[in-house]
Order: structure tokens, then C-alpha cells, then sequence
């Protein structure tokens, strides 16, 4: 036995066991020293996890020894690589960023239960994407789910409750779905191992059961992944959140739920021919559409640009699902590349925006008139983001969205071309709205100055920015991978 | 990237400007050594573009691939004859525009000069990208890259009407591309599996018609940098700009982007042959176009807005001669890049030295103006010469072979609009020299004495004036790079 066959293991146990340490240490410098060590960790054992796949093929860990389908299965595939490097990786540039951050926005002596839940949340979000167990899917959700109500509740605002408090309610219905749909599969399959019920689904395509289960699932998991018009809870949860945590979830949370949705669709229910039997497709087209459209033209009437950005976040979640609902490589693939290149450019979009609100104190459209000379740095980063999320070539928006355009034309859904490029004319609106205000106003009297974020979050949040522009340039890393698990997906789904 | 790619001079001219951006940048504290870091640049790369020539025209073609973004479907370069004519105009007018930009911009005390000459800087780097583009994907990006990185040049002066014009600017140019010219990028990939520009075309042979129908609509659309009507607004809107930025954006960088990429893609996308029958209603708006814009131009008594709806007009002389599709037509509108670069570039340098001399900006002020400020309007006549087709200035030359190419294919509606625009340009032309040089001054003006303006300007529209005649008598270097264009197969 070596350390490298427990690397599945120790991917979800590190961070899992750094938060009740950090609570025990109860000393904020030692926590989030322990919480880093663990989550630069995580995300080393992401890369070697990927690099692992690609040299043999998909790894199958199972917990304490306990063969599958008794004991629970850790599996690593080209997706779960994907998804496992997108969380670290983010989590590993947003913690250093948080030290800052939180000084600000939480009571000093609550520090280290941040760090703590903070390495909850990212085991849980890990543990989603590893785990081949549906049961165990389901457990880590609620620890990644309860700890991000925490984590939403610390914020400064006192809204920042009301919000937690929202997104409990409509998460934890969203839970309940999942699991009363994970219980009506494993009551007709008699298994939770993911591939166990993916081959003795394929002899009960009739069954009522069985749709039902995929009806609680979808309607759960699509409350988790904030799919319009079940997104009420995310404007508000990214909102009011300590700005770590906004850039944190936005990054990643609604990713795994996308991971969630794919997992169960190709892999569970993919035997079973979903898209081809029953409406799914034109199902999940509408929402989509309609979620790029309304979300995008909401997103323009904000003056708080959290929640302005929120709202283009449900509109790119529309993007995303759009993808799914063409059922092919070429779609799967868009959705993965618009999943890591949305994660990459919201998250650097919220901590910049974390920066604002440090020295501006506010990050309303009146607030931050005129940043374009306070805040130069930033108030850049941020258009060259906009740029990513209209889809201007050079940004990885463009690459995203090219893939989805050839799935259309794929498809030979001509109308739906124009239907994705106007939507991304809505954002050049509500971008352009900020460069209106950064740059054509004056600042507000006492802003003259130059006052830029620290550079402990300034440089956080260039790294992810200068990663917008990359993946837009080179995508061997985010195309690559993507279609390699959209082929094992949709391949595993005929 | 070897050592060869390294020293290749295709590389340097699209490094060069970004170099001499983040210079001037930093020497945003001292103007002179700002302006002198932005002349250096503009000479050593205009040095380092004309090294290219020698090797065009002997046959060769110079390759640069960058990145590769998408599996097969690289960021890369490729020079021929048309990118080399356009990379020429836009770099050696940058050195032009530079030695007038620093004379209008201290002669008007200009805010946030440092901006100014950045973007420029980029704006020039961008226009190279598209000149050098050797696929569909590299014209797009840099296209996008062209219409941000002049937004700031466009909206300088950071008033209200500024942010109106900027937002018409940004909304018809973004519009188009994104809602046309991506669609029908993608789907010439999605159709070949290619994106390359290659002599002949690279639509596979059985496309049907229908298709190349709806492919060009998407492109002479989508490229509204072109101001093909009815998506011409933006080009007036931009005029808030101040005068260099609309002697860049409207003489040589942006419009001229618009019409390059138009006969590029007409040459190298569908191939002069694959067209036969399918541009007759281009050829219809094209010419409804240049009558259209030459009537209000007509009506436009501000003279930014007459030199405006000019290029509109003269643009579509551009996509008129392409959608003809006869090799000589072709070859005029190649040439029309070039003596429309030189004759409009003059107009607006004239137009920005009597606005810096005196202060006008209506063509009704300008009575007597000749006389004081005679190598201005002595310019400003033998570009609006030019612009009439009358020798000896550079647009006889490209309006000679446009008529040729007509007539060869017997294009009777293409010769009507040709002759009546003539007129129309002669109508809305000759009576501002005219008033400048034989109405007397106005009371007004005997009030105000001015003299001429600011030598770095006078020396500048010279130099472009003498440009625009020089076309005339020696077009040997434009005409070789335009006819070997269209020769090989």
C-alpha cells in the first residue's frame, strides 16, 4: 500500500478533517494556516488524480476496503478530474484571498469558524464529485449545503440572515427531492452504486417509479444549480455573503450541481435513452432560453452590482443547461467549457468586487461612479471579465460560446444561433453599464485618490483574471478535458 | 517558437505597437519623450512592414501561427497581396497621423493624451492583426479587439454626447459582429471543417446556392465596419471624437478594416467564381448606398458630418467593385483602399486644422478661409479631387478600374451609380473650395484673425496631399500587389 492508491481518499478526508481542527485550534492565524495547508493539498492530489486518469484510464477507490456495491465507491473519471480541479483550484486562490477579506466583514473572534466551514464546504463539494455512491452524494451535498448557510449567514449585512435563511428553505427542499428520488431508485435498482444502477435501470425504462425518481431529481437538483425559475435564493445569497464566499460559491457551487445533473442524466439514467423517450430536451431548451433571456434583462435593472452579476450568473446557467439539452459530444462539451470558463470568470468578477467594496465600502452603480480612475486595476479586471461574459474573442466566454453555436448548428437549430448570440448582446448591456459608470463619471468627492484592495486580494483575483484571458487563447487544458468526459458521458448514454 | 519565427518581421509588426504602447505608457509623465517614443515606433514599424513587401511580391508568403485555441483552428498570420497594401497604408499613415496628432492635440490642449496615444498605439497593432490574418477566427478576434481599443478613442472627451456616440458606435459594430459575422464564421467552419483564406475560396463545390446567398448577407452585414447601409450610423456618431481619431478610425484603421475584410472574404472565402449571380442585390444596396449617402452628405452643413457620410459613400464604392466580381473591378477596389485612405485622411486633417486655426466646424463659416490658411485648403482641394475620381489624384486611378471591370461585364446599373455619385461628390466637394477661395470673408471672420495652423499639422496634410498625387503618377506598388491578388488561381 502507498500514498498514491489513497490519493481518492485523502482528495475529500484533508479539508474534511481540517474544519472540526480549526475549530478545536480555535486560533484564527493557526486554522487558516491548517486550512490552506489542507486545500493546497486537495488541490495537488486534484492534478495528480488528473494527470492519473489520463495515464490509465478511470480509478475506482473503494472506501475501507469494502468492495462496491457494498462498501462506497470513490470513482475518477475524466469528469470528476475536471470538476475535483475546478473546486480546489478555486478554493486554493480564494482562501488566501479571504484573510484579508473577512477582516472587515466578520467579528475576529469568528475567524476560524470561517476557515473551519470553509473547508467543509469545499470536502463536501469534493465529495460530491468524487463519490460513485448516490447515497453518498447525497450526504455530502448537506455537508457542502449546511456549511455554505453558514458561511452566507456571516456576512456583514444583516440581510445576509434573510438570505441564509432563503437558501436553507429552498435548499434544503432541493435536498429533500434528491433524496426521495435517490430512495425511489434504490428501491427499484436494490443499489446505490452509481454503475450498479445504470446497468438494471436499462431493463425498467417503462417504469413509473423510475420516472418519478427522475422527476424528484431533476426538479432537485436543479433548485441546487439555481436553474430560472428555481433561482430565487442565489441573487440574494450572493449578495449579502462576505465577498470570499460569494466569489467561492459562485465559482463552484452551481458547478457541482451541474456535475450532479450530468451524473445522473448520462451516467445513472443513460442506459434508459431519457432524451429520446421523453420530452427532456425541449424541457430543459425552454428554461434554459428563457433563463438567458429574463435573468439577463433582470441582471440590467440592478443598481447593486452583486447582484448584478448574480443574475447574469443565472442567465449563464442557462447557458450551460442549453448544452445539456442537445444530448451530443459537441453540447456536453460546451457545457463543460462554459462551467470552468463561467467558474473562472464570476469567481475573479467577485473578488474583485470584494476589493470594492473593502475601499469603497459599497458596490452599488452610485457608489462606485468614477472607480475607473480610484480603482484602476480593478475596475479593468472587471471589464476585461464583462468582455469573457459577453463572449468577445480572446476571452474563454468566446470559447464557451463557440462550442454551443456549433452544437446548435449540429443540431440544425438555426433559430437557437441567434437565440445565444442576442442573449449575449443583453450582457453586453448590463457590462456596459458599469464601464458607463467606472469611467464617464466623476468620482464621488473623497475617491480621488488612488486606493486599490491590498495586494493579498488583488493578486487572487488577477490570477483568476489573467486565467479568463488564457482559457480564451489556450484551451487544451479546459477543451481537452471537457471533451474527453463529454465522450465518456454521451458515449456511456447510447 | 524557433529562432526563425523570432526574427521574422510578420511577428515584429504585431509586437512592435504593443511594445510602443506599454512605453508610452509609462512615459505618460513627459509628453515629448511620449510623442517621440510614438514617432520611433510608427517609423521602425512602417521599416519593419515594408521589409515584408520585397518577399510578396516576389511570390512569396510569410506564415506566423501564434496559438491554437481550438483543435485545427489556429491564431495565425499569412501575408498576401491585399494584407500587405492595407498593413502598408495603416502603418505608414500612423507616422503621418502621429506627427499631426501632436500638433492638434497640444494645439487643443487635450485631456488624457497618454490614453490617446495607447490606444492608438493598440488600435494600430489591431488593424495589422486583421491586415495579416490568416483565417477567419484571427480576422474576428482582432476585428473585436479593433472595435474596443478604439471605444476609449471614440468617447475621449468623456461628455454626455461622447458617451451617446460611443454607445451608437459600440452597439452597431458589437451588434453586427456578434449577431452576423460569428454565425457565419462558425458555420463556414462548421460547412468546411476550415477557416483559412486560400485563392479560389474554400466553400466545398456543391454548396447550393440558397447557402451562399445567406452566408454573404451575414457577412457584408456583420461587417459593419464596412457602414454597408443600413448599419452606416455609427460612422457619423463616432465623429465626436477628436479630429486624429476620425482621420484613424475613418480614413485608414477602422473603415478600411471593414472594407479590407470585405474583399479579403470575397476573394479568399467564396472565390470571385463561386459568386457568379449571387451579388446582384449587393450590388443593388452598395449603390443605393453611395446615392443615399452622397444625398445627405449633401444636406450636412457640418463639415466632420460631410466628410462622414463621404466615407459611407465610398465605402461601398469598395464592396460595389468587389460585388461586380470582374478581376478589374477587384483590383479597383483594392486600389480604392488605398487612394480613399490618403484622399479622406487629408479632408480630416484639413478639417482639424481650421478647427484648431479658427475654430469652425460649419462648411457655412469657411467663406474666404483659402486665404488664410492657403496649404490647408490647397490640401484639402486635391483630396476632394480625389474623392470625385478626377485626375491627377489617387481615386481616378481605382475609379478607372472600377469602371473597367463594370463595363467588362457590362454592369449598366454599377455605371449609373458610379457616374451620379461623381456628380454628387463634385456637388457637395467643389463648393466648399469654392467659398474658401473665392468668397470674400465674412465680417465675422475680419474680426478674428487667425493665420495657419500649428506646423505639425500643415506638415502632415502635406504629406498626405502629396500622397494622395503621388497615387496618381506612380500606383505601380498597389496596382502589382492588387492584380497579383486576383492572378493567383
Amino acid at each position: 500500500m502507498n500514498a498514491a492508491e489513497h490519493l481518492p481518499a485523502l482528495q475529500v478526508v484533508l479539508p474534511l478533517a481540517a474544519a472540526p481542527l480549526a475549530v478545536l485550534i480555535r486560533h484564527r492565524l493557526t486554522a487558516f494556516l491548517l486550512v490552506l495547508a489542507a486545500i493546497w493539498s486537495a488541490f495537488a492530489i486534484s492534478v495528480l488524480l488528473w494527470l492519473q486518469v489520463g495515464d490509465s484510464g478511470p480509478i475506482s477507490y473503494a472506501i475501507g476496503n469494502w468492495p462496491p456495491p457494498w462498501g462506497i465507491e470513490y470513482r475518477v473519471d475524466a469528469l470528476t478530474a475536471l470538476v475535483l480541479m475546478l473546486v480546489s483550484g478555486v478554493a486554493a486562490v480564494v482562501l488566501p484571498y479571504s484573510r484579508a477579506s473577512i477582516e472587515h466583514e466578520i467579528a475576529s473572534d469568528l475567524h476560524y469558524l470561517f476557515y473551519a466551514m470553509f473547508a467543509l464546504c469545499v470536502a463536501g463539494l469534493l465529495g460530491i464529485a468524487i463519490t460513485g455512491d448516490a447515497f453518498n452524494l447525497f450526504v455530502f451535498l448537506e455537508i457542502s449545503s449546511l456549511s455554505s448557510y453558514v458561511l452566507i449567514a456571516l456576512g456583514r449585512d444583516r440581510r445576509a440572515l434573510v438570505a441564509s435563511y432563503q437558501y436553507l428553505l429552498m435548499g434544503t427542499i432541493g435536498a429533500s427531492f434528491i433524496v426521495i428520488g435517490v430512495g425511489l431508485l434504490y428501491l427499484e435498482t436494490g443499489t446505490l452504486n452509481m454503475m450498479g444502477m445504470a446497468i438494471r435501470l436499462q431493463g425498467l425504462t417503462g417504469d413509473r417509479a423510475v420516472l418519478a425518481a427522475l422527476a424528484f431529481l431533476t426538479v432537485g437538483i436543479s433548485l441546487k444549480l439555481a436553474l430560472f425559475p428555481l433561482h430565487q435564493w442565489l441573487p440574494n445569497a450572493y449578495a449579502y455573503a462576505p465577498s470570499a464566499v460569494s466569489a467561492f460559491l459562485a465559482a463552484t457551487a452551481t458547478k457541482v450541481s451541474v456535475y450532479a445533473l450530468l451524473r445522473f442524466y448520462f451516467s445513472i439514467f443513460g442506459e434508459t435513452a431519457i432524451f429520446q423517450r421523453l420530452p427532456m430536451a425541449d424541457f430543459m431548451l425552454l428554461l434554459a432560453l428563457a433563463g438567458m433571456f429574463l435573468a439577463s434583462t433582470v441582471a440590467i435593472f440592478q443598481q447593486d452590482l452583486k447582484r448584478l452579476f448574480a443574475y447574469s450568473s443565472v442567465a449563464q446557467i442557462g447557458y450551460i443547461v442549453l448544452g445539456i439539452s442537445f444530448d451530443s459530444v459537441t453540447g456536453v462539451t460546451a457545457t463543460l467549457v462554459h462551467m470552468v470558463n463561467h467558474a473562472v470568470t464570476k469567481g475573479a468578477i467577485f473578488l474583485l468586487l470584494g476589493g470594492v467594496m473593502l475601499s469603497l465600502g459599497g458596490i452599488t452603480l452610485t457608489r462606485v461612479q468614477g472607480m475607473g480612475r480610484s480603482m484602476p486595476l480593478t475596475s479593468f479586471g472587471i471589464v476585461l471579465c464583462g468582455l469573457s461574459l459577453i463572449g468577445v474573442p480572446g476571452t474563454a466566454g468566446f470559447v464557451s460560446k463557440w462550442y454551443l453555436i456549433l452544437a446548435a448548428l449540429e443540431h440544425g437549430q438555426y433559430w437557437l444561433v441567434g437565440a445565444i448570440l442576442s442573449s449575449s448582446l443583453l450582457a453586453v448591456v448590463y457590462v456596459w453599464r458599469f464601464v458607463e459608470v467606472a469611467y464617464f463619471r466623476a468620482p464621488l468627492p473623497g475617491d480621488e485618490v488612488r486606493r486599490e484592495a491590498p495586494l493579498s486580494m488583488l493578486i487572487p483575483a488577477g490570477l483568476l483574471v489573467v486565467a479568463t484571458i488564457w482559457f480564451g487563447f489556450d484551451t487544451s487544458l479546459t477543451v481537452g478535458i471537457a471533451s474527453d468526459a463529454a465522450q465518456e458521458l454521451v458515449r456511456s448514454g447510447r | 517558437m524557433s529562432a526563425t519565427t523570432l526574427g521574422s518581421p510578420l511577428l515584429w509588426s504585431l509586437i512592435l505597437p504593443i511594445l510602443g504602447a506599454i512605453c508610452i505608457s509609462l512615459s505618460g509623465r513627459r509628453p515629448n519623450l511620449r510623442e517621440g517614443i510614438t514617432l520611433t515606433t510608427a517609423v521602425v514599424l512602417f521599416a519593419i512592414v515594408a521589409r515584408l513587401l520585397g518577399p510578396v511580391l516576389a511570390g512569396e508568403r510569410p506564415e506566423l501561427v501564434l496559438l491554437e485555441p481550438f483543435p485545427g483552428l489556429p491564431v495565425a498570420f499569412r501575408v498576401e497581396p491585399l494584407g500587405m497594401l492595407f498593413a502598408l497604408i495603416a502603418s505608414g499613415l500612423w507616422i503621418v497621423n502621429s506627427i499631426y496628432s501632436i500638433g492638434y492635440m497640444r494645439g487643443n490642449d487635450e485631456k488624457h493624451q497618454t490614453r490617446f496615444y495607447v490606444c492608438f498605439a493598440l488600435a494600430i497593432a489591431a488593424a495589422l492583426g486583421i491586415a495579416f490574418a490568416g483565417n477567419l477566427l484571427t480576422l474576428f478576434l482582432f476585428y473585436e479587439v479593433l472595435t474596443l481599443i478604439t471605444y476609449p478613442l471614440v468617447t475621449h472627451a468623456g461628455t454626455d454626447k461622447a458617451r451617446a456616440g460611443g454607445r451608437t458606435y459600440l452597439a452597431i459594430l458589437m451588434g453586427t459582429s456578434v449577431l452576423f459575422l460569428l454565425p457565419a464564421v462558425i458555420y463556414v467552419w462548421h460547412l468546411t471543417g476550415t477557416t483559412d483564406f486560400r485563392p479560389g475560396g474554400i466553400l466545398p463545390a456543391g454548396i447550393d446556392s440558397g447557402s451562399v446567398t445567406i452566408l454573404l448577407a451575414l457577412f457584408m452585414f456583420g461587417i459593419g465596419k464596412a457602414a454597408l447601409m443600413p448599419f452606416h450610423r455609427w460612422l457619423p456618431a463616432a465623429m465626436v471624437a477628436p479630429t486624429p481619431v476620425s482621420a484613424l478610425l475613418h480614413a485608414v484603421a477602422v473603415v478600411k478594416a471593414g472594407v479590407f475584410s470585405v474583399v479579403k472574404i470575397v476573394v479568399y472565402v467564396f472565390g470571385l467564381d463561386a459568386l457568379t449571380g449571387a451579388t446582384d442585390w449587393l450590388v443593388a444596396i452598395a449603390g443605393f448606398t453611395i446615392v443615399a449617402a452622397s444625398v445627405v452628405a449633401l444636406s450636412a452643413d457640418n463639415l466632420k458630418r460631410r466628410l462622414a457620410y463621404s466615407t459611407v459613400s465610398q465605402l461601398s464604392y469598395v464592396i460595389l467593385a468587389a460585388a461586380i466580381l470582374a478581376p478589374l473591378s477587384v483590383v479597383g477596389a483594392a486600389l480604392h483602399i488605398a487612394a480613399h485612405a490618403f484622399g479622406k485622411i487629408t479632408l480630416f486633417f484639413a478639417a482639424g486644422s481650421i478647427y484648431t486655426a479658427a475654430h469652425k466646424t460649419e462648411v457655412s463659416q469657411l467663406d474666404g478661409i483659402g486665404r488664410r490658411m492657403p496649404w490647408t485648403m490647397a490640401a484639402f482641394g486635391i483630396g476632394a479631387l480625389s474623392m470625385i475620381g478626377l485626375p491627377p489624384a489617387a481615386g481616378f486611378v481605382s475609379k478607372w478600374y472600377l469602371v473597367s471591370g463594370a463595363m467588362a461585364q457590362a454592369h449598366w446599373f454599377a455605371l449609373a451609380v458610379v457616374l451620379l455619385s461623381t456628380l454628387l461628390n463634385a456637388a457637395y466637394f467643389l463648393p466648399i473650395v469654392y467659398r474658401a477661395f473665392l468668397r470674400p470673408l465674412s465680417a465675422d471672420a475680419v474680426a478674428h484673425p487667425h493665420g495657419e495652423a500649428p506646423l505639425p499639422i500643415v506638415l502632415a496634410l502635406c504629406i498626405t496631399a502629396g500622397g494622395t498625387l503621388a497615387l496618381f503618377f506612380f500606383p505601380e506598388v498597389p496596382l502589382a500587389l492588387a492584380q497579383q491578388m486576383v492572378m493567383t488561381p
